[in-house]
């Protein structure tokens, strides 16, 4: 039964509620029109307004407010409507949400799950196609989960609910359409670790969220070039799955990240180093970046230019292979 | 959703600030605003600001021997955090700024433990489910929004409970206090914002934060209604406090309470006050104190003499002499703590990070 990652997500919120009735979900627009991007469709219908509600248009009460829920014994599942308007909401998340645990010595507990839908590939505005995944996988105390598939879409976000720690769930919104033949409920690999979507001995992809499928197409169309390239999603941020990332290295000896979010301090410069520091003798190649540019998220009609795609990864393999 | 039948004036604060005890202890009674405080609950308030004071004061000392690293005083405001404090019921919660000692100690949270913040050994002690008493933290209003969201959360699950969260005038011009006042007043959540006007927020006086014609004008903006006491009258924090406790549990949704008052000392112990007040303001200040004022109030009722004074006197040094001894006994603080509770379930690198420290600490004890 083909699934879309955008049903799989709604699927995972409504068995969510219905298993656990401390479970919200809340935001802007979340209730009635069921989200921007129709995730939370039929929610409210089904679970009431109490579960599932409108807020004002104010990110950081929406998180600081989920603290408070949390701190009361319920499990929110709060909505950044866009990536660009999470930054209003900066400071709850990494002052109090990923810090509380933390400076309580363990006596709060924030199961809050934040869903934040990001990255560009639509011919979105301004400030509706950010990729601030670095922000949040640096900072102690959350999780960074994005999914790449309409079955981790379902099985992470499920997983990221029933967890005990605060996790910023990040949703490629270019990939909310992608479908799947698949039949959920379906569980998958937990969160925390990284997956060989594809295996291959030239070079290792490290790739996450939007990315996954580009990748996968790029392994295709290298295939033709008779370029064996392996695709690890890595699916979890933070933590990140260092053995699987170093492994697949020493099976390929060469090593690619690709990511939309712009290059300086991106994830690609963590994998990176934590790929020459634990398998720097299997390394033929210095390992390369396919990254966004470090500007500002350009006009729609220019995104095309500035995303990394299939040609920007395929000349970094070519790039390793010829080092 | 509001109640379209309320008038708006009604959201007004009144012209002048519910007052209820004169310097002199004076009692002025208010039908509107009445004390169900029988004598011993009227010593308790006069007990828990002494205590509050006595142990400020101790605070401050440990600074000044360099046992705390900072501290930040209350000196000035125990009537406006003891009595609202005091006119919550058990269950109720409380989400304080940093500045909050005398409410903690109404809620008999450890003074020792709170003081393990401006130490550096612990970011915070209690237990904030065994108190019913958030954690103190540095960041400006920012518990507001907490206090709002865990009162939606009791409002969810008929649960009647309230809860109160403190802020400064400074806090008034974060967003957070403003965002949670909206929060509260569109989802009638029964929490009450206790805002110290101390009039200071570090060097910027009133004027400067704010062109409302007082702070609690700005209620009306979030449908909430907006009151004003006397800081330093501790009748009057807690008459005003019970009124918003009693509308809140009865289901009519939060309020905002302007206490005015005044801090005595610096922002902490870092500041220096004498580059942006004079000595006659403080001279003036010191004539509104809130425990001589308390005191000579239950002088004229007979409820005060030499034993009360003494015992009071007496538990008030040996609370500051604990405090004084925790402080001294307190361990430095465990390395290992480093890696506690930053997350339920810690893997990978963050393990390998610990264990780095871990053979760190190894090696050390060795060299010993």
């Amino acid at each position: 039964m083909a699934v879309t990652l955008a049903q799989a997500i709604n699927q995972a919120l409504h068995d969510a509620m219905s298993e656990d009735e401390r479970v919200l979900v809340f935001g802007e627009d979340v209730g009635k029109l069921g989200g921007v991007f129709r995730v939370t469709d039929k929610l409210q219908e089904k679970f009431t307004e109490d579960r599932c509600f409108d807020t004002p248009l104010a990110e950081s009460g929406i998180i600081g407010t989920a603290i408070g829920l949390a701190m009361y014994g319920f499990r929110p599942v709060p909505e950044m409507q866009f990536d660009g308007f999470t930054y209003p909401a900066f400071e709850q998340i990494v002052s109090h949400l990923a810090k509380m645990p933390n400076r309580s010595r363990g006596t709060v507990k924030l199961p809050v799950t934040i869903r934040i839908p990001y990255g560009g590939g639509i011919g979105a505005v301004e400030h509706h196609s950010e990729s601030p995944e670095a922000y949040w996988a640096h900072t102690a105390g959350l999780k960074v989960f994005t999914p790449g598939t309409p079955e981790d879409a379902y099985s992470m976000m499920r997983a990221a609910i029933a967890m005990d720690d605060p996790v910023i769930f990040l949703e490629p919104k270019r990939r909310y359409w992608m479908k799947s033949d698949t039949t959920l409920p379906v569980q998958t690999e937990p969160p925390h670790r990284a997956v060989v979507r594809r295996e291959g001995t030239d070079v290792s992809v490290f790739c996450y969220g939007p990315m996954v499928r580009t990748a996968m197409e790029a392994a295709e169309a290298a295939a033709d070039e008779g370029w064996s390239l392996e695709v690890v999603d890595l699916r979890s941020l933070s933590p990140l799955d260092t053995p699987t990332m170093v492994a697949s290295v020493e099976r390929t000896g060469r090593a690619i990240v690709v990511h939309e979010a712009a290059q300086t301090l991106g994830m690609g410069a963590e994998i990176a180093a934590r790929i020459q520091e634990q398998a720097f003798y299997s390394l033929e190649a210095p390992v390369l970046r396919a990254t966004g540019y470090d500007t500002p998220y350009p006009p729609a009609k220019l995104e095309e230019f500035w995303l990394p795609d299939v040609d920007r990864i395929l000349d970094l393999v070519e790039r390793s292979l010829n080092y | 959703m509001a109640d379209a039948a309320i008038d708006p004036r009604e959201l007004l604060p009144p012209d002048e600030p519910v007052h209820l005890l004169d310097p002199d202890g004076t009692y002025h009674e208010d039908p509107e605003h009445p004390i169900d405080l029988d004598d011993a609950g009227l010593r308790e308030l006069y007990r828990l600001m002494l205590v509050t004071r006595k142990v400020d004061r101790e605070a401050i000392n440990l600074q000044r021997q360099g046992q705390l690293g900072v501290y930040a005083s209350c000196m000035g405001q125990e009537a406006a955090q003891v009595g609202s404090a005091y006119a919550l019921a058990e269950e109720d919660w409380i989400f304080p700024s940093y500045r909050e000692l005398g409410a903690a100690l109404v809620r008999q949270v450890d003074a020792a433990g709170l003081l393990h913040l401006y130490r550096g050994t612990w970011l915070s002690d209690h237990d904030p489910y065994k108190h019913h008493f958030g954690l103190m933290s540095i960041p400006i209003g920012t518990q507001a929004l907490h206090a709002t969201g865990f009162a939606m959360g009791a409002r969810l699950d008929n649960n009647p409970i309230v809860t109160m969260t403190y802020f400064g005038d400074g806090g008034t011009s974060e967003g957070d206090p403003h965002e949670a006042m909206t929060f509260a007043g569109v989802t009638r959540a029964p929490v009450i914002f206790f805002v110290q006007n101390n009039q200071y927020a570090i060097s910027v006086p009133l004027e400067k934060q704010t062109a409302a014609p007082t702070l609690a004008h700005k209620a009306i903006g979030y449908g909430l209604p907006g009151r004003r006491c006397d800081g330093n009258d501790v009748l009057a924090t807690y008459a005003v406090t019970k009124k918003a406790v009693d509308r809140a549990r009865a289901g009519e949704g939060p309020t905002f309470i302007e206490a005015l008052t005044y801090r005595m000392e610096a922002h902490t112990t870092s500041d220096d006050p004498s580059r942006y007040r004079t000595q006659a303001e403080l001279d003036e200040a010191a004539l509104t104190d809130p425990i001589a004022r308390m005191r000579n109030f239950l002088q004229q009722r007979d409820l005060y003499d030499t034993e009360l004074e003494e015992a009071v006197e007496d538990q008030a040094k040996e609370v500051a002499s604990y405090v004084r001894a925790g402080i001294y006994d307190a361990p430095h603080g465990d390395p290992m703590e480093l890696f506690e509770h930053v997350y339920v379930d810690p893997t990978g690198h963050f393990d390998l990070q610990r264990e780095q420290l871990r053979s760190e600490l190894d090696a050390g004890q060795g060299e010993g």
